[in-house]
């Protein structure tokens, strides 16, 4: 064997002893970084059912969902012409406000600002709604309108919708 | 032959043993006893000690206080009232680490810019200040983390505010929240792994200072003329000189510090954080620590999440290459007559940046956010690269020994310096 062919097998030992420590590293690591991900209990997707029969037109009642506030708001007809008038093309995220609804009247929402995660104000009669008489957050500023869409502010997006189905006239289910 | 090896240093033989063994008596000895310190330094270089001491009494009063304390979302903040009322010296513990938190940044934020004003970033200290920015970094996570362990409503908001910047970066921010929080919100999850993060970081701090303290002694300390010591002549050791010159500063510092901790523990406190976290009320206004406000100033300044957010860590990542930045050869603003000037509206900068990063973001105090940020990034990016361009130094003495003689305004001969000596 010359000394040339006796340097590459080197170099491939040398190499693919590198490569299999790193793989091996990797696939240690893994585990460890995976643990920190979301349990199978957190997972769990849980479901919460909401009697909305109490609701009166115009008011809005907020519950807990995995961990997160969901709002549900019994709109109002103004409340759902002006989120229907809206020239959707020109949002910050377009969206007709009829994607956004299973049903007219009832709009239920992730209660969590896009932009930074606080709870918007708007959800007592006397909270501050904003300029677009839906929700506002006081953290950063952020403005959305009756359809839950972001209109002023930092947030990039509209407020979530979860999901959710009526169960009954009088019931929703969410998750 | 054995005997003639293991000689004797000491007169103390169980120190023998030990050296002989373990060099760490005469490395004690060199560091910290004729380790050479610029005669010129003033209480500016005390300030290195103080972090320090600092350092140890946030570790030793947090494990303390990790003995009564219950990482839970259900009981943390019970844990935390309980060892503020039934705990024998709860109180004291606690407000020794929450207002010990809060005089460690200011010993710090007075140290880097003792480093800033006197060029000690320069060579050949610019990797001292890269271990520098990283325990300010380490600093500001550990801080961040342990407010949140209380799990009152500022804990709880700060840490969703906080964690939800992550979100802003494209594509894999939600799956890297998701993976910092181990849940889809600030929960249960989230406070476990910042109290074993929060216990383990200080250590890792403590590893680098060690770094930071050894890299320091290679080039031996700067001073305020920022010149080279080129004699013996020109240092004092630093035992007796230094470690007494440290405990009077030491003293000084803490009587202030325990003035603060006995009448006015909670000066620096947010009233909200004494309401138990509420996962479905945002406080009106969600406030950060002052020390970290500069930063939430830039964050905001800014219309737009992603663009707040990479400003944010681009105004802190922009000081590692401060070194490189800084293209002037003097190091000490005593002999910079304009850059001096400009050093010192950034610090004032930089406190007004944390003022309105306490306030509202709106009208005025989001316009003086906006004109602090741009000043904070010209500051960084073009009057620190360029100002040597239009800039003439003061001419620099000799010697630190000069000092004394009036260097900087004449230079004067080197026989005088002799004689003086």
């Amino acid at each position: 064997m010359d000394k040339n062919s006796n340097n590459k097998r080197r170099d491939f030992l040398q190499l693919s002893t590198i490569s299999i420590g790193a793989l091996g590293t990797a696939a240690f690591i893994w585990p460890f970084l995976s643990s920190m991900n979301p349990a199978e209990d957190t997972l769990a997707l849980g479901t919460t059912e909401v009697d909305i029969s109490s609701i009166a037109e115009g008011q809005s009642i907020t519950v807990k969902w995995r961990g997160k506030p969901v709002f549900i708001r019994k709109r109002t007809k103004e409340e759902i012409e002006e989120a229907k008038e809206v020239d959707f093309t020109d949002l910050i995220d377009p969206e007709q406000d009829i994607d956004r609804v299973k049903k007219e009247e009832w709009l239920v929402l992730i209660g969590v600002c896009t932009h930074l995660g606080c709870v918007p104000l708007g959800q007592k009669l006397t909270d501050n709604k904003g300029e677009y008489n839906g929700w506002y957050c006081p953290c950063h500023g952020s403005h959305y309108d009756t359809s839950g869409r972001i209109r002023k502010g930092p947030a990039p997006n509209n407020l979530p919708v979860p999901p959710y189905s009526f169960l009954n006239e009088t019931t929703i289910k969410i998750g | 032959m054995r005997g003639n090896s293991e000689h004797r240093k000491y007169k103390n033989s169980f120190l023998n043993w030990i050296e002989f063994r373990l060099p760490i008596i005469s490395y004690f000895e060199k560091e910290y006893g004729d380790y050479p310190m610029p005669k010129n330094c003033n209480y500016f270089w005390s300030f290195g000690a103080l972090a320090t001491i600092t350092l140890v009494v946030m570790i030793v009063s947090g494990i303390f206080l990790a003995m009564n304390y219950t990482p839970h979302t259900d009981m943390a903040f019970d844990s935390v009232e309980r060892i503020m009322r039934d705990v024998n010296f709860g109180w004291l513990l606690r407000y020794i680490h929450s207002n010990g938190a809060a005089f460690f940044f200011i010993v710090v934020y007075i140290h880097i810019l003792r480093g800033m004003y006197y060029g000690s970033y320069k060579y050949p200290r610019e990797l001292n200040w890269i271990l520098g920015v990283f325990i300010y970094l380490l600093m500001m996570a550990t801080a961040f983390m342990g407010y949140v362990l209380p799990w009152g409503q500022m804990s709880y908001w700060g840490a969703t505010v906080i964690t939800n910047l992550f979100s802003a970066i494209p594509f894999i921010g939600e799956g890297l929240k998701t993976w910092l929080l181990g849940d889809y919100t600030v929960g249960n999850a989230t406070l476990n792994r910042f109290f074993a993060l929060h216990y383990v970081f200080p250590f890792v701090i403590l590893g680098i200072v060690g770094l930071h303290v050894a890299a320091v002694h290679v080039h031996g300390s700067n001073n305020p003329a920022g010149i080279d010591i080129k004699s013996k002549n020109d240092t004092v050791r630093f035992f007796p000189y230094m470690v007494m010159k440290d405990a009077l500063a030491f003293c000084v510092f803490g009587v202030i510090i325990s003035a603060v901790i006995f009448f006015g523990p909670n000066l620096m406190a947010e009233v909200d954080n004494y309401i138990p976290a509420d996962p479905l009320v945002t406080p009106a206004h969600i406030v950060p620590n002052w020390y970290l406000a500069p930063f939430y100033a830039i964050l905001r300044a800014i219309p737009d999440k992603l663009g707040g957010v990479l400003l944010m860590f681009g105004s802190i990542a922009i000081l590692f290459v401060l070194p490189w930045l800084d293209r002037s050869k003097v190091r000490s603003c005593n002999f910079r007559p304009i850059y001096k000037w400009f050093v010192m509206l950034f610090f004032v900068n930089f406190f007004i940046l944390g003022y309105v990063g306490m306030l509202p973001a709106e009208g005025l105090y989001l316009l003086i956010a906006r004109i602090g940020l741009v000043y904070y990034f010209g500051f960084f990016l073009i009057i620190t690269p360029f100002i040597h361009k239009i800039e003439t130094p003061k001419s620099l003495p000799l010697g630190i020994s000069d000092v004394y003689l009036g260097g900087g305004k004449e230079i004067p001969t080197p026989n005088v310096q002799k004689e003086i000596i």
